[in-house]
């Protein structure tokens, strides 16, 4: 038993760090791209190469002077980027991170819990995150915060429909299972859930797109509508909190694409590859390079975001809900309608 | 009259199923950012590197000393008269016995004072100035914090006895004839016939 307990306290303490220092370097990351493209060279004085840019910045945001307006809700106005940042957190707690690990004879699994719901509990937590941003932005007291508030919840209702339509067809056309295990199991063969789901995918994904705030879809904080959006009023490490919640979300959102459609930490003829270099199933290198080929497919999302972001500009409020409830939600209708038509001749449901 | 080929004539004619997808759109834009990856950017990291400046570069003025360290400005007001921002504020004062090796001549500048935020570097009072005493060097004025430290004094404006600075691009001999020429205004009041009748310093 407390062998179970330090097993999953180390899990939980090494994911969290991984978020938080993954999030930190993606902000890093993120105005270096930026700069990349275009033409520019991004921060680069901090450190080798700009590598204690994102140490400078928390310092920055922690020194700041720390305004909470007279006129807020103070226990709210507290609350708001707590929630967000929870919330944003403990996504990662159903994500199967790397191979299942046997050590003498015990399997310790690399998630810190395998519930029979994820893909649900992901949805659920992934909409109590706007209440973050709710309560932030109502509690400011500030009509651009209430705004951006508005905004963001009107777009986390639109666009969590489609998102759940796509995930119901992905979860038909895997076998029938809600949890993440056993889906990144089911994708073991190399053969991804991408294959079978490509109008899925593009749902999800840019209803991801929709959820983590990001651009085109980045209409709660549009600075040149709503002065700062839904943090208008915060400043300090509260402000920090909130930018740097949008950054773990959208880690979060790269490792859940890349567990339900891209095979998690399985890659094409890994099997071959172990064999030959001689490595038993279940050893802990086995499970190191299932790791980083997730990192690695994470990562590679990342870079589409942040693609995406610094190529499109922000949608109009009302080409924002056309898209969502006139194009997505139709379109992840036919995709659940054709995957069930596909599926049954597959063989897979029976009627 | 045409006046240039870019003209194109407007449609409003519906867009096609591909163009209203987007996709392609989105997708033609990502290549065209994406390219820019793998362009070298033109920046130059300043302070490590320096973009060169031309040879008679117009910065930060100077007020030279003569060969034995004496200043050489006399407080005359010529570069005051010429400079059309009125940078330039002074205050004259006269040598004392034993001073000869502090300043050349007999009267000389107490206080000289350029403001910085006025000045636009234009190099008139180098031009103006009879007893080459001043002038602008390849040097960029610091930033400041604070207006009044742009206002510079005789403490940063006269060069250091032990660190000189060379003018010699900046004072060819082609300069220092066109000093002598007799119309310039400055040449015909400082004429010491004119002025003093046969006295002589």
């Amino acid at each position: 038993m407390i062998a179970f307990i330090i097993y999953k306290a180390i899990l939980c303490v090494g994911i969290f760090v991984l978020l938080l220092g993954s999030a930190a370097y993606a902000t890093l990351w993120e105005r270096k791209f930026a700069a990349f493209l275009q033409d520019r060279k991004g921060p680069s004085r901090a450190g080798w190469g700009g590598l204690l840019q994102p140490l400078a910045d928390g310092v920055k945001m922690f020194m700041k002077e720390e305004i909470i307006p007279n006129v807020s809700n103070r226990a709210l106005f507290i609350l708001g980027p707590s929630l967000f940042m929870v919330t944003a957190v403990i996504t990662s707690a159903v994500v199967p991170w790397a191979k299942p690990v046997n050590i003498g004879g015990h399997v310790y699994d690399m998630q810190i819990t395998d519930i029979n719901i994820g893909v649900i509990y992901l949805l659920g937590v992934a909409s109590i995150g706007v209440y973050g941003i709710m309560i932030g932005g109502w509690s400011s007291n500030n009509k651009f915060a209430l705004l951006g508030a508005v905004r963001a919840s009107s777009q986390m209702i639109s666009y969590e429909i489609p998102m759940g339509i796509a995930l119901i067809a992905l979860v038909i056309s895997s076998g029938g299972s809600l949890s993440l295990k056993t889906i990144v199991e089911g994708q073991d063969a190399g053969f991804a859930n991408i294959l079978w789901q490509p109008l899925g995918f593009l749902i999800f994904f840019i209803c991801a797109l929709a959820e983590t705030n990001r651009a085109p879809f980045d209409l709660p904080e549009c600075e040149t509508e709503l002065v700062g959006g839904y943090h208008t009023e915060y400043s300090s490490m509260k402000l920090g909190l909130y930018l740097f919640a949008e950054y773990i979300n959208m880690f979060i959102s790269s490792a859940v694409i890349a567990t339900l459609y891209f095979g998690g930490y399985n890659f094409p003829f890994a099997h071959e590859l172990y064999a030959k270099l001689g490595l038993a199933e279940g050893s802990a290198m086995v499970s190191l390079i299932g790791f980083g080929v997730l990192l690695a497919k994470i990562f590679g999302f990342i870079c589409l975001f942040m693609w995406i972001r610094w190529t499109l500009p922000r949608f109009r409020y009302d080409q924002l809900m056309n898209l969502g409830w006139k194009t997505l939600l139709p379109l992840s209708l036919f995709n659940l309608l054709l995957t069930v038509v596909v599926e049954y001749f597959r063989g897979n449901i029976h009627f | 009259m045409q006046l240039t080929n870019r003209k194109v004539v407007v449609s409003n004619k519906e867009q096609s199923f591909a163009e209203r997808l987007y996709l392609p759109a989105i997708a033609k834009g990502m290549i065209i950012t994406a390219s820019h990856l793998f362009k070298k950017p033109p920046t130059i990291m300043y302070p490590e590197k320096k973009r060169p400046i031309a040879p008679v570069y117009r910065g930060q003025h100077v007020l030279k000393r003569d060969e034995n360290g004496a200043e050489r400005c006399t407080s005359c007001g010529m570069c005051a008269v010429a400079c059309p921002a009125e940078a330039i504020t002074m205050t004259s004062g006269e040598r004392k016995k034993g001073e000869e090796h502090l300043y050349r001549e007999e009267k000389y500048a107490a206080t000289y004072e350029i403001d910085m935020l006025r000045c636009i570097f234009c190099g008139l009072c180098e031009e103006a100035c009879p007893k080459e005493a001043i002038f602008l060097t390849d040097r960029l004025v610091d930033a400041q914090f604070e207006r009044k430290d742009f206002i510079y004094g005789k403490d940063k404006l006269v060069e250091k006895i032990d660190a000189r600075i060379d003018v010699t691009k900046r004072q060819t001999q082609a300069v220092l004839d066109f000093k002598k020429l007799p119309g310039l205004k400055h040449n015909e009041l400082f004429d010491a016939k004119k002025l003093n009748k046969g006295h002589k310093h």
